[in-house]
C-alpha cells in the first residue's frame, strides 16, 4: 500500500548547512528521584541510544516526566547519576550542560507581551558571555530554528496571537536555537490536534535525521510513538518494564502490562510499525456474553 | 534606544525646570554658570544647597524605585510584585519609624535602620513564599499581607507619639524630598553608583527567569541563585531610596509597565523602567512644589497617580481569572 501521508503542510526541510551533532553518550547509573519523601523513579539505568529518537512511554505517573526531568538536571537525585560522556550533570556548569543538552518542559509559559523573534533568541542563553553580546552566530541560530520550524513570517508576532500548534513549534524553535546535541522533549503534542501532532513529530524526525540530533521524547500516544521511535523505552512503576526497537518491544502482553489495557497489535498500513488497537469492555467478547 | 533617549531628553527638561523654577527664578543661563562654577553667590546657595539636592536625590530615588519595582515584576512574573504592594517599603518605614520614636534615634542611623528593615521583610516573604520553589502568585500574596502588618505597626508606634515626634516621623508614611540634604544625595549617589551597574548587569539573567524555573534550567540559569541575587540587589534597590527619601509610593509599580509601553512590550526594559521612576519622582515633586496651592510631599502625588492604575489591573486581572 502506498503511503498517503497527511494532507498537512509538512515544516520546512532543516537546512543543509546545519552542523552535524557531536556524539555524545547519555545515561543514568542506579538513579532514583522523587519529590519530597516520595520515590518516582527508583534505581533506574538506561542509555539514551546516541542520534535517534527515543520516545518513552508509560501510563499516568510511571515517572516518565520525571525521569526526564532527572536528565535534564531539572530535579536532583535521591542517588545514582546521570552521566553525560562519563561526567556528572550536577558537577557541570549550567551553561556547558546547556550546550550539549536542550529541553522543552511540560507547559512553558512566556511573558506577555513577547516577540516570536524574542522568544527564540532567548534560547540563545547559554551561548552568550558576562555582557550579552549577540553576535552573527546568534542571528543565524535564531534565523535556522525559524525556518526549520516554519515561523519566519511570524517573526515580530506577539506570542499571545499564535496558536496551540504555532505556539508549540515557536517553543521548539526556542530549542532549536539553542543547537544542542541532545534534546528532550515532554509532551511537546499533548495539547495539539492530530494534524499538529503530526507536523510536530515530523519536524523532530527531520531534526534528528538531517543532524544527528539525538531525541528523547515523553508521549502518551502509542502508535505515533510506534512509528516515530526508533527506540521505545516503556515505563511503569519508575522502572524500565521494556526497550529497544517499536516493532521487537510492542505486543498485546506488554500493552496489558505497562497500561493494564487489552489490545490487539496489528501491522500499521503506513509505516509497517506496530499498531496498537485497544480493545475496551464494550467490545470484549467476554464482557459481551454477560450483556 | 529612541525611547530611552527621549526618556534622557524628558528627564533633562525636568531638571532644568526643577533646578530654575521656584522662589528665587533662575535663567538657564545662570543655571549653567552656576553648574560650571561661575555663579554668584547667592545663585550658588539657591543651586547647591536648596535645588540640586532635592532634585538630584528625587532622580536617584526614583531611579532607584524604577529599577527595582521593574526587576521584581519581571523576577516574579507579576505585575503587583513590586517593593511597594508587597511590604518591603513598609517594612523599611516602621523599621524607620521604630527608630525615631522607640530608639530616639535620628539622620543616617534612621536610614540605615530603614535599609535594615527592607532586607527584613524581604528575607522573610522569601522564606513564607519559598515551598519547592518560588510560587510568584503565593509571594505577591504573603507580600501584600505582611505590607499590612507593617503599617499596622507603624500606626501602633503613631499612637505613642508626642506631637513633635510626629513631625519626624512623617515622612515615613508618605515620602518626601522636603529633608533632602547634601549629605543624603552624596550617600544615595554613591550607594546608586555601586547596585545600579550591578543590578542591569544581573538583569540579563531575567530574560531566562521570565520563561520560568524549568525553562530557564533547560537554556543553562542558575535559577535559585541568579533569583537570589536579583531580589538582593532589587531589594537593595528599593532600600536605599527608601532611606533617602521614604516609601514614596507606587513608583516602583507604575515604572515597569510605563516602560514596556512605551517601548513596545518586548524584554524586561530595566533602563526606560529607571528613567520612567525617575521622571515620575522629579516631575510629581515639580508639580507638588509649584502646581499646588499647598506644597505636598512627593508621595502624596505619585500615589494619586499610581492608585487608579492598581484599581484598573486588579480589575483586569480578576477579570482574567488568572489572579496575575
Amino acid at each position: 500500500m502506498a503511503p498517503t501521508g497527511s494532507s498537512v503542510p509538512g515544516p520546512a526541510e532543516v537546512s543543509a548547512d546545519t552542523p552535524i551533532a557531536a556524539e555524545h553518550e547519555l545515561r543514568t547509573a542506579d538513579l532514583s528521584l522523587g519529590y519530597g519523601d516520595r520515590v518516582i523513579v527508583s534505581s533506574l539505568s538506561v542509555q539514551i541510544p546516541t542520534g535517534q529518537l527515543s520516545v518513552i512511554i508509560g501510563a499516568n505517573g510511571s515517572g516518565k516526566s520525571t525521569l526526564l526531568r532527572g536528565i535534564a538536571r531539572l530535579l536532583s537525585p535521591i542517588s545514582g547519576r546521570v552521566l553525560l560522556d562519563g561526567r556528572d550533570v550536577h558537577a557541570m556548569p549550567s551553561k556547558e550542560l546547556a550546550r550539549i543538552v536542550g529541553l522543552l518542559p511540560q507547559s512553558p509559559t512566556a511573558p506577555e507581551g513577547i516577540t516570536v523573534a524574542d522568544l527564540v533568541g532567548r534560547g540563545r542563553y547559554p551561548h552568550q558571555g558576562w555582557f550579552r553580546q549577540w553576535r552573527a552566530a546568534d542571528d543565524h541560530a535564531v534565523t535556522e530554528a525559524m525556518r526549520a520550524t516554519d515561523i519566519l513570517g511570524l517573526a515580530d508576532r506577539p506570542i499571545e496571537d499564535m496558536s496551540g500548534g504555532q505556539r508549540q513549534r515557536v517553543w521548539i524553535a526556542m530549542a532549536l536555537a539553542q543547537e544542542t546535541d541532545v534534546l528532550l522533549l515532554d509532551e511537546p503534542t499533548t495539547y495539539l490536534d492530530l494534524a499538529h501532532q503530526i507536523e510536530v513529530l515530523d519536524l523532530l524526525a527531520e531534526l534528528n535525521h538531517s543532524r544527528g540530533t539525538t531525541i528523547v521524547i515523553v508521549m502518551h500516544d502509542l502508535n505515533l510513538a510506534c512509528r516515530y521511535a526508533d527506540h521505545l523505552i516503556a515505563m511503569r512503576g519508575g522502572r524500565i518494564v521494556a526497550e529497544g526497537a517499536p516493532t521487537t518491544v510492542i505486543t498485546p502482553e506488554l500493552v496489558d502490562d505497562v497500561f493494564g489495557l487489552s489490545a490487539t497489535v496489528i501491522d500499521d498500513p503506513v509505516s509497517h510499525t506496530p499498531m496498537i488497537i485497544p480493545i475496551g469492555r464494550r467490545h470484549d467478547p467476554a464482557s459481551t456474553s454477560r450483556r | 534606544m529612541i525611547v530611552t533617549a527621549a526618556l534622557l531628553i524628558v528627564l533633562l527638561v525636568v531638571f532644568v525646570l526643577g533646578m530654575t523654577v521656584g522662589d528665587f527664578p533662575l535663567s538657564i543661563g545662570d543655571l549653567f554658570r552656576t553648574l560650571t562654577a561661575r555663579g554668584t553667590a547667592a545663585n550658588n546657595f539657591v543651586v547647591y544647597d536648596l535645588r540640586l539636592p532635592r532634585v538630584i536625590t528625587g532622580i536617584l530615588v526614583g531611579l532607584c524605585f524604577g529599577l527595582s519595582g521593574a526587576i521584581f515584576q519581571s523576577m516574579i512574573r507579576n505585575p503587583l510584585a513590586t517593593p511597594d504592594i508587597i511590604g518591603v517599603s513598609a517594612g523599611a518605614s516602621a523599621a524607620a519609624v521604630f527608630a525615631i520614636l522607640i530608639l530616639g534615634l535620628s539622620g543616617v542611623a534612621v536610614s540605615a535602620f530603614a535599609f535594615g528593615g527592607a532586607l527584613l521583610i524581604a528575607a522573610l516573604i522569601y522564606l513564607l513564599a519559598y515551598r519547592n520553589g518560588l510560587s510568584g502568585y503565593r509571594f505577591v500574596l504573603i507580600g501584600i499581607g505582611l505590607a499590612a502588618v507593617m503599617i499596622a505597626v507603624i500606626n501602633y508606634l503613631m499612637t505613642r507619639a508626642r506631637i513633635q515626634e510626629a513631625q519626624a516621623v512623617l515622612v515615613w508614611l508618605t515620602g518626601s524630598l522636603n529633608d533632602a540634604s547634601t549629605a543624603g544625595m552624596l550617600t544615595l549617589g554613591a550607594l546608586s553608583l555601586l547596585i545600579i551597574p550591578l543590578s542591569l548587569i544581573a538583569g540579563h539573567w531575567l530574560g531566562g527567569l521570565q520563561l520560568g524555573d524549568d525553562t530557564a534550567a533547560a537554556i543553562g540559569l542558575s535559577v535559585q541563585r541568579s533569583r537570589l541575587l536579583l531580589i538582593l540587589l532589587a531589594v537593595a534597590l528599593a532600600a536605599v531610596a527608601t532611606a533617602a527619601a521614604g516609601p514614596v509610593g507606587f513608583v516602583a509599580f507604575v515604572s515597569g509597565p510605563i516602560a514596556r509601553r512605551l517601548t513596545g512590550g518586548t524584554g524586561t526594559a530595566l533602563v526606560p523602567a529607571g528613567l520612567v521612576g525617575a521622571v515620575v519622582v522629579a516631575a510629581a515633586d515639580l508639580a507638588a512644589q509649584h502646581l499646588l496651592p499647598i506644597p505636598l510631599p512627593v508621595g502624596i502625588l505619585t500615589a494619586v497617580i499610581g492608585a487608579p492604575y492598581l484599581i484598573v489591573l486588579l480589575i483586569r486581572t480578576n477579570r482574567h481569572g488568572t489572579g496575575g
